[in-house]
């Protein structure tokens, strides 16, 4: 929900009025607007005159709030009244790399507590970087008879007996997504407590868990969990327990195998191979925890199909990934580790050519001895083979501007560029030069460009490009970057559609932070760290700005007057009375 | 907490003084947590001068690079388990007034150890022999294992020495020539 104010002129008013009276029945409007389901719209129709304003918070049955604290849940009850879903964010993205404090908030308890009684009825509840304990997913459970979803990503402050208490109570349950959380993992026994008449679950993901589960109870509920569509096993589950699985669940649309490495025999290896060929519908498949060349052809029939391969978790090398992937066709996303190097990278080119996305991750990310991994060739090699490629997140050691601005011309549709060069502030690596001509290629190339995170070495010219040509871009993350505050200021300058600025390690001080005062109140957030900026500027801002909350997070030791931290975002809901000792709210 | 004491040599107070770092450093150790990196020019990777002698440990970033942690635990096993902490074991030494500790990690063996130790008690530790143990002096180097037992140092492999040392007491006088003196 967007926090924007309702402007509406006394005109639109009158001849809303004068329009009503020629009579348009509010039923009509709401049924019409029922159809509306993205957000963005619902938020614009909502703008036009107060009969639109009100039919559409009538007939909204999702509300998606990108960050907790813009908003207060009294507030969004009071104007949302039939609410069965909700989209919940909370920390700032930062946090996924240990650099927000632990106990910074982000509660969903206070928001429970409100839906229990203005809506009852709700049905699906989809978290990201909230904090949720074990009592709140109870308490959750017991207060919504009809809830149907649970999808969280990257929450933490709960346990498996928390998945015990919703496993118990929900009786309508569809979906359980547990993905990427700092969760405890007491053990697996949570699954014997979907009752033996449940036959509901159409989602289940618990690759993130890491303990044993009760392999018995998972076989029965997936047994006679006859719509199941989506199963995302964890790593303690073996392969011949794989192939158990699936011969009573060959309907599986996206699955999640378990450790992908075991002694099998010949005919453990065919039923095994058989079981997953026997899975005509799936689209997409991850997990393959281990897997070496040795059991991977018993995917080839599998991957007929398979559009979205998550290989991030096995260490494959090139020749293994080749191999695979000449029995992927259809691929369309596609995620490995480094190991594969650019030889790998070269066969996705070679062997995908429907390539959307792509995703590179490390497997030795804090190993500097490390001279393998992927570089600039890999990416130049998928980029002539793909040109259809628009979302990219790519790990690598060295790049050079000249390879980045071959990689554009070949794929200008990016979306997503998302590049790690991982030592911070390394030039290109051939002409010793910075990386600006890089990310200037980048913007002025790929207009749809929505979000970039940039790195290597970079001078403000990198952000006078930012500024000047990503006319589209709403995300920009920078670490390591920038040469004074003009960069920042460039940035806050142009981009007219930014909504989220994350910065770390930057020499941007109190001139750039205030040069974005109008800016912060049409983006959702502003994280800052280990900047140049002080106390005195965040408080002139907080002082400035009355609908944003700015908020310091010191450490220990440091300066009284430098701004180690620093969160802003805008709100409805005024600052915020939950926040620990170390977040300072000016 | 002193600063820096002016050191009179007849009494070398540095020997005692209370500070941070490790035995043989003199400067304290770099924090290792900082994310306070602000120079943008950085040379590449292979360009930090390396030493033969055993380098500091490189300041890991914090949050650097973006890996998310459940990333870091779920992919391969690491190869060594000896990268990241440090084993640290209090050394005490008969007749010193407090104990120290140090990081078994940081030293490739038993020598540099024994001379670590000897520069931070101001001592010296005779020579090692199978048959004798430390020979020509009062002092013995001496460890508890994970068994509780008291162990002469030297005695296994380096390996398994650091992975059984629960701590070490450098022991004088009568009980040391006890155990000088063959077992």
């Amino acid at each position: 929900m967007e926090s924007s104010e309702l402007k509406r002129s006394k005109d639109s008013v009158n001849s809303c009025e004068s329009a009503r009276r020629s009579s348009f029945p509010d039923e009509v409007l709401e049924r019409v607007l029922s159809l509306l389901k993205s957000h963005r719209d619902r938020s614009s129709v909502s703008l036009v005159c107060k009969d639109w304003y009100n039919a559409e918070r009538w007939s909204r049955t999702h509300v998606f709030i990108g960050n907790c604290y813009s908003v207060s849940p009294e507030i969004v009850a009071r104007r949302f009244p039939r609410i069965r879903s909700v989209t919940l964010k909370g920390k700032p993205r930062f946090s996924d790399f240990n650099l927000v404090p632990e106990n910074w908030g982000a509660d969903i308890h206070a928001w429970l507590v409100v839906f229990a009684a203005e809506y009852p009825f709700l049905e699906e509840l989809r978290l990201k970087r909230m904090a949720i304990s074990d009592e709140s997913l109870e308490f959750l459970a017991v207060s919504f008879p009809n809830f149907k979803a649970l999808s969280l990503l990257s929450c933490d402050g709960f346990s498996t007996n928390g998945l015990a208490a919703i496993a118990t109570h929900c009786k309508n349950l569809t979906e359980l997504d547990i993905q990427e959380n700092g969760i405890d993992d007491i053990g697996g026994s949570w699954l014997s407590c979907f009752p033996e008449s449940f036959t509901t679950l159409e989602v289940l993901n618990f690759a993130n868990l890491t303990s044993d589960i009760n392999f018995d109870a998972l076989e029965k509920l997936v047994g006679r969990c006859k719509s199941m569509r989506v199963l995302k096993l964890n790593r303690s589950v073996s392969l011949e327990q794989l192939q158990r699985l699936l011969v009573n669940a060959p309907q599986l649309a996206e699955l999640g195998t378990g450790l992908f490495s075991q002694e099998l025999t010949i005919r453990e290896y065919e039923e095994l191979e058989s079981a997953l060929s026997n899975c005509k519908n799936m689209h997409t498949l991850s997990g393959l925890w281990d897997a070496t060349g040795i059991y991977l052809p018993a995917l080839y029939l599998a991957c007929t199909h398979l559009t979205f391969l998550n290989l991030s978790y096995a260490a494959l090398q090139s020749v293994e990934l080749a191999k695979l992937l000449a029995h992927c066709p259809q691929l369309k996303r596609l995620w490995v580790l480094d190991t594969v190097e650019d030889k790998g990278l070269e066969a996705v080119g070679l062997n995908c050519p429907l390539l959307e996305e792509l995703r590179v991750f490390p497997a030795d990310p804090f190993d500097d001895e490390i001279v393998h991994g992927v570089t600039e060739a890999g990416f130049v090699a998928v980029s002539f083979g793909c040109p259809r490629l628009h979302y990219v997140l790519y790990f690598c050691r060295q790049m050079t501007n000249a390879a980045v601005a071959t990689i554009v011309q070949n794929c200008p549709d990016f979306t997503h560029f998302r590049l790690c060069i991982m030592n911070p502030g390394q030039p290109d690596y051939l002409t010793n030069e910075p990386m600006d001509e890089a990310f200037g290629a980048v913007v002025r190339t790929c207009t749809k460009l929505q979000r970039l995170s940039v790195s290597g070495l970079l001078t403000d010219l990198t952000f006078e490009y930012i500024g000047r040509y990503a006319k589209n871009l709403e995300t920009l993350s920078v670490a390591f970057a920038g040469r004074s505050d003009w960069g920042m200021q460039c940035v806050l300058g142009g981009c007219p559609k930014l909504r989220k600025l994350e910065i770390r390690d930057c020499p941007f001080g109190n001139a750039a932070l205030l040069s974005g005062l109008e800016k912060y109140e049409s983006m959702r957030s502003l994280w800052m760290s280990a900047c140049n900026v002080t106390m005195n500027g965040c408080r002139l801002l907080a002082r400035e700005m009355p609908w944003l909350n700015v908020e310091v997070m010191k450490e220990d030791g440091s300066d009284d007057s430098q701004a180690d931290k620093v969160y802003v975002y805008r709100s409805i809901a005024g600052p915020r009375r939950d926040a620990p000792p170390s977040v300072l709210t000016l | 907490m002193e600063g820096s004491v002016a050191y009179d040599n007849d009494l070398n107070l540095k020997a005692t003084e209370l500070r941070l770092g490790l035995p043989g450093t003199h400067e304290e150790q770099q924090a290792v947590s900082s994310s306070t990196v602000r120079n943008n020019k950085r040379p590449n990777g292979e360009s930090d001068a390396r030493n033969e002698t055993a380098p500091p440990p490189k300041a890991q970033i914090v949050g650097w690079p973006p890996i998310r942690s459940y990333r870091k635990n779920n992919s391969q096993p690491k190869k060594t388990e000896s990268e990241g902490v440090g084993i640290y074991v209090k050394v005490s030494m008969d007749g010193a007034p407090y104990l120290r500790k140090i990081d078994l990690k940081v030293y490739s063996g038993y020598p540099e150890l024994l001379q670590a130790v000897e520069n931070m008690f101001k001592f010296t530790i005779g020579e090692y022999s199978e048959r004798e143990g430390y020979k020509g002096s009062d002092y013995a180097p001496t460890y508890e294992d994970k068994d509780g037992d008291w162990m002469l140092v030297g005695d296994v492999p380096w390996e398994m020495f650091i992975t059984s040392c629960k701590r070490l007491r450098i022991m004088k006088g009568s009980e040391a020539r006890g155990l000088g003196c063959g077992v």
